[in-house]
């Protein structure tokens, strides 16, 4: 989880967090890191970049982006699916 | 059309404060203040920020084009202006420049081939910096962004003191504010109707002679 924290801090410019600033179960937006809706566009962004993830259903992505710990686990499942 | 004679009044109204920054320096009220020479514009800004110590986070994930104007507004207002002295939507912002938002634009147009950036297409507006500012600074008054090939004093103290006289605005952040590439110049104004110990009089001249401190 600590490369795509670091991946998380690079695409969203979070430039004065460090990875060990957050937490793995801490939520993304509003009381958590308090991400905004451009930034969920940027985590798209990222999955689909970095992971080759096209998030096909929106609904998913409450779920998906509540903390880093559910994006982890989000992109292993597609992972495994593919092997 | 309803007008209000006394609100026609044109009085003087005064530059209270100044921020200029060119050629990597940053000039406070005519003061240089702080200088980098870092090895590029992002770099620099970034920098300036750090000195300033500004604690707003959210100045990373701004093009540069806001990231001048919010540079350059914090450190104005920072000792010069009192936050609740005016209503949100008494205070106005005024700004031009020569190049819009192109800056932004040809690096959102460089993500599209891939895939198009969000982050960058927000701020494919010139007008973006000015919601920023405000934003920051709870304002909700008057405001616009012109593009003009070169920097106007003389349009630019007509429009603001029209603003003034008819009522809408009783302080007003105007100026210049260009970022291209690797060349930027931002010139800041603090216009009230209060004069202060180190206050000059909001003419085009006075406009001109800021507008020319770094001799740029």
């Amino acid at each position: 989880m600590s490369d795509l924290k670091k991946q998380i801090i690079v695409q969203l410019n979070l430039k004065d967090l460090k990875p060990e600033d957050i937490g793995d179960d801490q939520p993304l937006f509003v009381e958590g890191l308090g991400l905004d809706s451009i930034d969920a566009l940027e985590l798209i962004v990222l999955l689909q970049q970095e992971y080759k993830i096209k998030l096909s259903n929106a609904d998913d992505g409450p779920k998906v982006f509540q903390s880093v710990r559910t994006m982890a686990q989000y992109i292993k499942a597609h992972q495994a699916q593919k092997e | 059309m309803n007008i209000h004679p006394e609100k026609n009044l044109s009085t003087e109204k005064y530059i209270t404060a100044s921020c200029l920054i060119s050629h990597s320096i940053v000039y406070l009220n005519d003061k240089a203040v702080f200088e980098n020479k870092a090895d590029s514009v992002s770099a620099f800004l970034d920098n300036a920020y750090q000195h300033f110590d500004l604690k707003y986070p959210k100045f990373y994930k701004m093009d540069n084009l806001s990231k001048l104007g919010v540079l350059g507004s914090d450190i104005m207002l920072k000792e010069n202006f009192i936050p609740g002295k005016y209503q949100p939507a008494e205070t106005g912002i005024v700004l031009m420049n020569a190049s819009a938002s192109l800056d932004t634009d040809i690096k959102y147009y460089k993500t599209v081939s891939e895939i198009a950036s969000p982050a960058l297409f927000v701020y494919t507006l010139p007008n973006i910096v000015i919601g920023e500012i405000c934003i920051r600074n709870n304002f909700k008054g008057e405001n616009a962004f012109f593009v003009f090939k070169n920097f106007d004093g003389k349009f630019m103290a007509r429009y603001v003191n029209n603003l003034f006289d008819n009522g809408v605005i009783e302080a007003c952040i105007c100026g210049w504010l260009e970022l291209i590439e690797e060349k930027y110049k931002l010139v800041l104004l603090l216009v009230e109707k209060e004069k202060t110990n180190q206050s000059i009089v909001f003419t085009e001249d006075n406009i001109n002679k800021i507008y020319g401190i770094d001799n740029g």
